[in-house]
């Protein structure tokens, strides 16, 4: 199972510089396992990356009521994620709209391919809890829209961790149904991934963590190689 | 009192706007207290949620007055300085009408999905203090699903499917479409422009 073996990577604060410094346009802290062991991102460490960190970032992990939101977006950071909570609980989606605006909710789907089509699961920061959440991929795309999500994160987890590139059959098909901002995730292995994703699926942002964190790709070179081939990114 | 000031418009996300000001060496104090708002040296106008929202709460804390008739430099930011203008089409509300015109929705398309959020470059740049040291190559991180007009007030303008007003500025009043505050190196340049401006 390709979610399973989570590595502790390196201190946050350490890391987050280490990004800002080479480049990155926003950096999403995911708390995996909260989800899953049914408790909320522990905030005081949001303070402290608001603190020194001068580009957008998002947290994800454990957000199930507004309550839990506004913390974290008190804390300093732009935006919230959700994603096993916005299937258990579809309404939250809209409660987090309307209290803060579209903008600041992001909502992640984890896909993968059942024998039914694409399927969104839940609790997959472990895998013991791993479950199918019976909605199909593209339906759910389009209830997030509706309910109030600014933007939508899609994992495809049949990609994730293998670094043979994003899945850009299924980004084109959802991208076909979105008209927030998306994000491609998992399956970044190599530059040229990144460039198909932007080019081929038209997604707004392309998120990679293991290449970046394992120095495979360097944000630097990464950038200038998306530029020479004509797709516009900050330097 | 003195000082610059962030009013407490009552959104979340106040903390990223303080801690930038911080980095820039200036502790600045938040509050929806008319006399601390008339005392501050400068005045900063935040704003997340929607105009509707943000403007109730200014009447319901008695400020829209007091706003329109500060003196100092005051800077709105993204919300903040759409509430500047006439009106806004979000939720057909009635703004502060300081600057003239009315702020209306961006419209999407497939390959130009709304809300705007990203970074995205300035084009038409003034000779404006608060443009100090930037220029055309400058990024700066958008959020917003409504965007200003252009006008004489227009200091910089932004492309995002259509021309709209990126910096404004009209006498002691500016305001920045964009979130200096996450905007990076660039960011950090514009709000040290308005700590500048007296």
């Amino acid at each position: 199972m390709r979610f399973r073996d989570h590595r502790v990577v390196g201190d946050i604060m350490t890391l987050a510089q280490r990004y800002r410094d080479e480049g990155a346009d926003e950096l999403v802290f995911y708390d995996i396992t909260a989800s899953p062991q049914g408790r909320s991102v522990d905030r005081s460490w949001v303070q402290r990356i608001a603190r020194v960190l001068d580009i957008p970032f998002c947290v994800a992990g454990g957000i199930r009521s507004v309550a839990d939101a506004e913390a974290v977006l008190n804390a300093g950071a732009e935006k919230i994620s959700i994603n096993s909570p916005a299937l258990s609980d579809p309404d939250l989606i809209d409660a987090l709209s309307r209290r803060f605006g579209a903008q600041c909710v992001v909502v992640g789907i984890d896909s993968e391919r059942t024998a039914a089509g694409h399927r969104a699961f839940q609790f997959t920061g472990d895998p013991g809890r791993t479950r199918e959440s019976g909605r199909d991929v593209l339906e759910w795309v389009r209830e997030v829209q509706e309910r109030g999500a600014g933007e939508i994160v899609l994992n495809c987890m049949g990609s994730d961790g293998v670094r043979q590139g994003y899945d850009i059959e299924q980004l084109q098909a959802v991208r076909a149904v979105c008209r927030v901002p998306l994000v491609a995730s998992g399956g970044a292995g190599a530059i040229e991934h990144f460039s198909a994703a932007f080019r081929d699926a038209g997604v707004d942002a392309a998120l990679a963590a293991s290449v970046f964190h394992d120095g495979v790709i360097a944000i630097g070179a990464l950038k200038q190689a998306l530029r020479s081939a004509g797709i516009e990114v900050r330097p | 009192m003195s000082g610059t000031l962030i009013i407490d418009s009552g959104g979340a996300n106040l903390a990223s706007l303080q801690y930038a000001l911080e980095r820039l060496g200036v502790a600045a104090r938040v509050s929806a207290e008319a006399r601390a708002i008339v005392a501050a040296d400068r005045v900063v106008l935040p704003g997340v949620g929607s105009a509707a929202d943000a403007m109730q709460r200014l009447h319901a804390a008695g400020l829209a007055p007091v706003l329109r008739q500060l003196t100092q430099p005051v800077l709105g930011i993204c919300l903040g300085m759409q509430l500047l203008f006439e009106r806004s089409a979000e939720g057909d509300t009635e703004c502060l009408g300081i600057l003239p015109g009315t702020v209306r929705r961006l419209e999407p398309s497939t390959t130009r999905p709304v809300p705007h959020m990203g970074w995205n470059r300035l084009q038409g740049l003034t000779d404006d203090a608060l443009l100090k040291g930037l220029d055309t190559e400058a990024y700066f991180y958008f959020v917003h699903g409504y965007a200003a007009p252009l006008g004489a007030f227009t200091r910089a303008q932004t492309h995002y499917g259509e021309d709209f007003s990126a910096v404004v500025r009209q006498g002691n009043f500016c305001g920045v479409q964009f979130h200096p505050e996450r905007s990076a190196a660039s960011g950090a340049r514009v709000l040290e422009n308005f700590l500048g401006l007296t």
